[in-house]
């Protein structure tokens, strides 16, 4: 057969199929840049809870000792640094978000007053945790108990079940606020122990401003290492847990109450 | 004779007047819930303190109540009373609104509620919530196959058993109901396995109560007859629910009682709370309780039919009355960090918070209500969910020939 007889048909079967391949191709190109930053972003969506977490070691359990008796009375150092760290407001509303206060203690008896800071306790056993029905109240390998502000999804059960009132929700929209610490209108959120600062090697806001301000009430570090200041004071003074009696293994610990 | 089951006839202008109203109250509960999105919780009077407000003791009353709206179908389907028998799909209906219609509002009371699809997908099953959600969804599918089983004729043969499970998985749904409560370890007014039953005896009495003022509305309202044998013995099942309620509540606060560290809580909540004292004493109590036990037991005062209607609205009154102490009063009441010593703080410790509900909680939790009534209203006139006559005789002699039959 000569190759000018080849069928009409043929013939113009090798142009149709290049503009099917170019078709194809145009679709798939397309589908790719359409889909592309759709998978991308799940692959940021992903990573962003994990990632932090891939860092955190179960070797380790972060831990904060207190104690009330360098604790003064009236001094709020540590709370203005949580609030200008995390970018909180510092208002005292009844629905303004408190992640660490100062309380006030006296003994009803003999009159004995004291004074300690109080936040997330980043309980063993957190109820915040038991109770999340999605389980956005989370506690990372390294026991820093935290809110995945991506699935919690506002039903502020853990604030009904936190021993320490140790949760706030956020009732109105946030402005400014820090890009290590985002906040989020009808999400629950709490003391981190500053995991972006811990992350990083640092202490957390509070420890710092109550040592800078020279009480050195607050020493933060790794409870599991025996050669750290918080495990050796551990061992060697009696420290109590808040709620002791709930048994819930908390990560803070205190001197003098 | 033979009951039947027939839609609500012809447009009288009640039935239209009614759902207009009812369709105004849910619009004004769904454009309170659009304000309190757009600008968050803090136009409500909810707060740090009282973190849940007004719109949970709405809804937990209605998934409360749905579970006892479904009581008048188990007598008929699992204690052999046949003579409830065609009373038992209004009874299913009701169950399923009544949980709608608190679903809907504990949702939309959220901060997220645009991430519904997120509580549907991320389960932490030692949740009790989490839980319920599996427990909400399978009570909504065993009623709605139960009532496909009583009102398809070729599925009658499986009543018994779809009711059965109805009735297993209403025990449970109200059990995680109380649990959510009774989980609560570290709250002086909860952390109790007494709620769990405590619920149940309520739902049984608030069901009861809601269906009766249903029931009597509906043949009220349809011109259908309503005997006065059937409306006798829904008193007396009314009176021994109420009076269980009571046994419960009495038990709970006797154990607190007994309990030195639960004193300031009691002291609290029985006499000096203030609006929860009130209401404990005089809406859920007196109101609540007492009062209707004796308009059903007594005999001589007024007329029956009264007394009943009277009974079931105030069952109803004092079950929110319920709900309100032991929700709001129960957050009220601060959190024990330091037995024995006077704690106080710029976060409100060792205070009793105030609460305050705002406009837009009272419309949401209206609102689901208002849906729950819309759902109920609208089925009615759709479905045969009513029998034509509840006279006494019909209901006697269709219970006599369905017995006869059955054997």
């Amino acid at each position: 057969m000569k190759p000018d007889q080849t069928p009409p048909s043929a013939k113009s079967a090798a142009p149709r199929a290049s503009r099917r391949g170019f078709l194809g191709v145009a679709a798939a190109g397309l589908a790719g840049v359409m889909l592309a930053p759709g998978v991308r972003l799940i692959e940021i969506a992903q990573a962003a809870p994990g990632t932090p977490s891939a860092n955190a070691s179960s070797k380790v359990r972060w831990g904060m000792l207190i104690d009330s008796n360098k604790c003064a009375s009236g001094c709020n150092d540590c709370v203005t640094a949580c609030n200008t760290e995390n970018g909180l407001s510092g208002g005292t509303r009844p629905t303004d978000s408190q992640w660490i206060r100062k309380i006030e203690i006296k003994e009803i008896r003999t009159g004995k007053t004291q004074s300690l800071p109080m936040m997330c306790q980043h309980c063993a056993e957190p109820p915040c945790v038991d109770v999340c029905p999605t389980g956005a109240s989370f506690k990372r390998a390294d026991g820093i108990v935290l809110v995945d502000k991506h699935i919690c999804i506002g039903c502020r059960y853990c604030v009904m079940a936190c021993p320490y009132k140790a949760r706030s929700f956020v009732h109105e929209p946030q402005t400014n606020q820090k890009p290590d610490v985002p906040r989020g209108m009808g999400t629950v959120e709490g003391c981190t122990l500053c995991v972006h600062k811990v992350d990083r090697g640092e202490m957390p806001a509070c420890v710092t401003a109550c040592s800078d301000a020279g009480h050195g009430a607050m020493i933060f570090g790794d409870l599991n290492d025996p050669n750290s200041e918080i495990a050796i004071r551990v061992a060697s003074y009696s420290s109590r847990q808040i709620r002791e009696d709930l048994n819930l293994n908390t990560g803070v610990r205190y001197i003098g109450i | 004779m033979k009951i039947t089951l027939r839609e609500l006839q012809g447009t009288s202008p009640g039935y239209y007047l009614l759902l207009a109203g009812l369709a105004l109250i849910a619009l004004l509960g769904l454009g309170a819930v659009w304000f309190m999105e757009h600008h968050g919780h803090i136009v409500t009077g909810m707060n740090n303190q009282i973190v849940w407000g007004l719109p949970h003791v709405f809804a937990v009353f209605l998934v409360v109540a749905a579970s006892g709206a479904l009581n008048v179908a188990s007598m008929a389907s699992v204690f052999g009373k046949t003579e409830f028998k065609p009373l038992a799909p209004l009874s299913g209906l009701l169950a399923i609104a009544l949980l709608l219609g608190g679903l809907t509002v504990l949702m939309l009371d959220l901060g997220r509620p645009d991430r519904l699809i997120v509580a549907m997908t991320h389960f932490n099953f030692k949740s009790i919530f989490a839980l319920n959600i599996f427990l909400y969804s399978g009570f909504m599918g065993f009623v709605v196959a139960y009532l496909w089983t009583m009102m398809e004729r070729r599925m009658n043969r499986y009543t018994p058993l779809a009711g059965l499970f109805a009735f297993i998985w209403r025990m449970a749904l109200t059990t995680g109901t109380g649990s959510i409560f009774g989980f609560l370890v570290a709250r002086q007014a909860y952390d109790s396995a007494l709620l769990a039953p405590l619920f149940i005896a309520l739902s049984l009495s608030y069901g009861l109560a809601v269906y009766l003022l249903v029931l009597m509305l509906a043949c009220h309202g349809s011109g259908r007859p309503l005997g006065d044998a059937l409306l006798a013995r829904f008193a007396r099942l009314q009176a021994i629910f109420i009076a269980a309620g009571l046994y419960f509540v009495i038990v709970y606060h006797l154990t607190n009682l007994y309990f030195t560290k639960h004193h300031d809580f009691e002291r609290f909540i029985l006499i000096e709370g203030g609006v929860h004292t009130t209401l404990f004493w005089l809406g859920q109590v007196a109101l609540g309780g007492v009062l209707p036990l004796v308009l059903l037991l007594h005999p001589n005062i007024g007329q029956m039919r009264l007394r009943i209607a009277a009974s079931a609205a105030l069952a109803t009154g004092g079950g929110f009355a319920q709900m309100y102490v032991t929700i709001i009063g129960g957050q009220a009441f601060p959190l024990v960090l330091f037995p024995g010593r006077q704690v106080s703080s710029s976060f409100y410790d060792g205070v009793v918070n105030p609460y305050s509900p705002s406009l837009p909680e009272w419309l949401l939790g209206l609102g689901g209500v208002a849906i729950a009534g819309l759902i109920v209203t609208l089925a009615l006139k759709l479905l045969g969910f009513l029998p034509e006559r509840l006279d006494d005789a019909a209901v006697q002699t269709g219970s006599t020939a369905q017995a006869a039959a059955g054997a």
